[in-house]
């Protein structure tokens, strides 16, 4: 049951910490071969000798970059089956009163622009597997690009435009009979490093806790591991009908009304 | 070796298991290792991967407290309940009479009420040694999402299996029961209902005939082609896995892209 990715080659942005770092892993556990970009060199050298994944230093928005990242994925395997979406800010984000024009072009360029270089670079590369073109892209959107966060105006849009840049992408590819995927997934709260350190620094950290486990109906912090079992199953053939779709794993937080 | 995908020691009870989407999923949960009743309106059948077949009226409230309580009896648990029994109606508003309209809502909805009730304390219970818990899996369909013309009783009734699906998923959350319900929306599936929708389309004059009728239920899909039920299967399986354990009140759409556009 296990190596459902087996001979399968995986592209993660965003792959150096939390839901990127666990889809790295994950996938090479599945059988794929892996190759993962972000900023932080140190950690993705650490997680490279770990797992064996090809790590490549690129900020996804870094529009010239992407030759360089393209070129050591055909380099190193020759093709590509999987690209996971997943680099996405929130730096410098607030209500809208107040966000600066300028956080919010830096996370538009990064959660958005990133996204969709992602996507047109993985087509690319997918269009040029040795049997024909085919693959399976997933953007990590969030439970926040369908329910707003008030004071992270940007990332809720951002959050939001993904799932139109997914179906876009889908439905082009579908009409260019590409036989390339495209989903977005939808987390909900998820224990992360960054959440953590989010709950470290609050003025009271036991609430700060117990307010985001309550964000879920099911009263916890979903796991990373959790969203990598969705991502492996749409990566897979077994998800071969799966396309401009919105997965949503959030342990019912957009599932009810609120209060209730 | 990772087992997020795997069912070994569950059991699971598929209804309208004679179906195409039935049949796909009793076969895909017991390849994945489950142990897996199977059940229909007809008093026997042969479903492939099924440990036994058990007779079922959806619509039958007493009927269902009686499965319940055999497989209580004779497994001592039950891990998934997959509402898959649904009929179409094909009709124009004023060609469908009451009793056909009441009919669709009964099997449809009313058979996913009935079931949910009586298999919830037997899913709890089993849920509360099982990683990620019970299962429930509601088929609605791309009709539960958007309407479509001659489908009106259909439409309504997938609709509500859509939003009874987040309901029991938010009452079972909010009540710390370790039983997770989701929805699964397939496209145009190949099977025996879609024949009947085609032929229907036919004899109230939507399309020509069934070729077209078919060449435009497929076109309707971004991918341009219909669904397989093991495709709808597969998606069964991953919602009653360990892996889909953060999942509960969502919408699992496998449809070709139908509904992106």
């Amino acid at each position: 049951m296990a190596n459902k990715l087996t001979g399968k080659v995986a592209l993660v942005t965003g792959g150096t910490n939390g839901i990127g770092e666990a889809a790295v892993r994950g996938l090479v556990a599945e059988g794929a071969k892996v190759a993962f970009t972000g900023n932080n060199q140190a950690a993705g050298g650490r997680i490279s000798a770990e797992t064996g994944a090809l790590f490549v230093r690129h900020a996804v928005q870094d529009v010239e970059g992407w030759a360089k990242v393209s070129q050591a994925i055909r380099d190193n395997f020759g093709r590509l089956d999987i690209a996971f979406a997943n680099a996405g800010i929130n730096a410098g984000d607030s209500d809208i009163e107040t966000v600066s024009v300028d956080a919010w072009r830096n996370i538009i360029d990064v959660n958005l622009t990133g996204s969709m270089l992602t996507c047109q670079n993985a087509i690319a590369l997918m269009k040029d597997n040795p049997e024909g073109p085919g693959g399976s892209i997933i953007i990590n959107s969030s439970i926040n690009g369908i329910l707003a966060l008030a004071g992270d105006v940007t990332y809720s849009t951002t959050k939001g435009a993904l799932r139109l840049l997914a179906k876009s992408t889908a439905v082009h590819c579908a009409k260019s009979r590409l036989n390339i995927r495209c989903n977005t997934i939808h987390p909900g709260v998820i224990e992360t490093p960054l959440i953590l350190g989010a709950i470290a620094g609050a003025p009271d950290p036991a609430a700060a806790r117990a307010m985001l486990e309550n964000v879920a109906p099911m009263g916890r912090l979903g796991r990373t591991e959790e969203i990598v079992a969705l991502l492996v199953y749409l990566a897979s053939d077994d998800a071969g009908f799966v396309t401009g779709a919105e997965m949503v794993i959030d342990g019912g937080s957009t599932a009810g009304l609120p209060g209730v | 070796m990772s087992t997020p995908f795997a069912l070994s020691g569950t059991v699971s009870l598929v209804t309208g298991a004679t179906g195409g989407i039935g049949r796909a999923a009793v076969k895909a949960l017991a390849d994945a290792g489950s142990k897996v009743i199977a059940s229909d309106i007809a008093a026997d059948a042969s479903v492939a991967g099924a440990t036994e077949y058990r007779r079922l009226d959806v619509t039958d409230e007493a009927a269902w407290e009686k499965l319940i309580a055999g497989i209580a009896a004779n497994h001592g648990r039950l891990d998934i309940l997959v509402n898959n029994a649904g009929i179409s109606v094909t009709n124009s508003i004023a060609g469908t009479s009451l009793a056909e309209w009441r009919k669709c809502q009964a099997v449809n909805v009313e058979g996913v009420f009935l079931g949910t009730r009586a298999a919830a304390e037997l899913l709890r219970r089993s849920g509360t040694d099982r990683k990620g818990g019970s299962s429930i899996v509601n088929l609605s369909s791309v009709g539960g999402i958007r309407g479509a013309a001659y489908m009106a009783a259909y439409c309504t009734s997938k609709g509500a299996v859509r939003l009874f699906t987040k309901s029991a998923a938010a009452e079972y959350a909010a009540l710390s029961w370790p039983i997770r319900v989701n929805s699964v929306h397939p496209g145009g599936i190949d099977t025996e209902m879609m024949d009947t929708i085609y032929a229907r389309y036919v004899e109230t004059g939507l399309f020509p005939d069934e070729e077209t009728a078919r060449a435009i239920v497929s076109a309707g899909h971004a991918l341009g082609r219909m669904g397989e039920p093991d495709e709808i299967a597969a998606g069964i399986v991953f919602l009653s896995a360990p892996g889909a354990s953060f999942m509960t009140g969502s919408e699992l759409v496998i449809d070709g892209g139908m509904t992106a556009r």
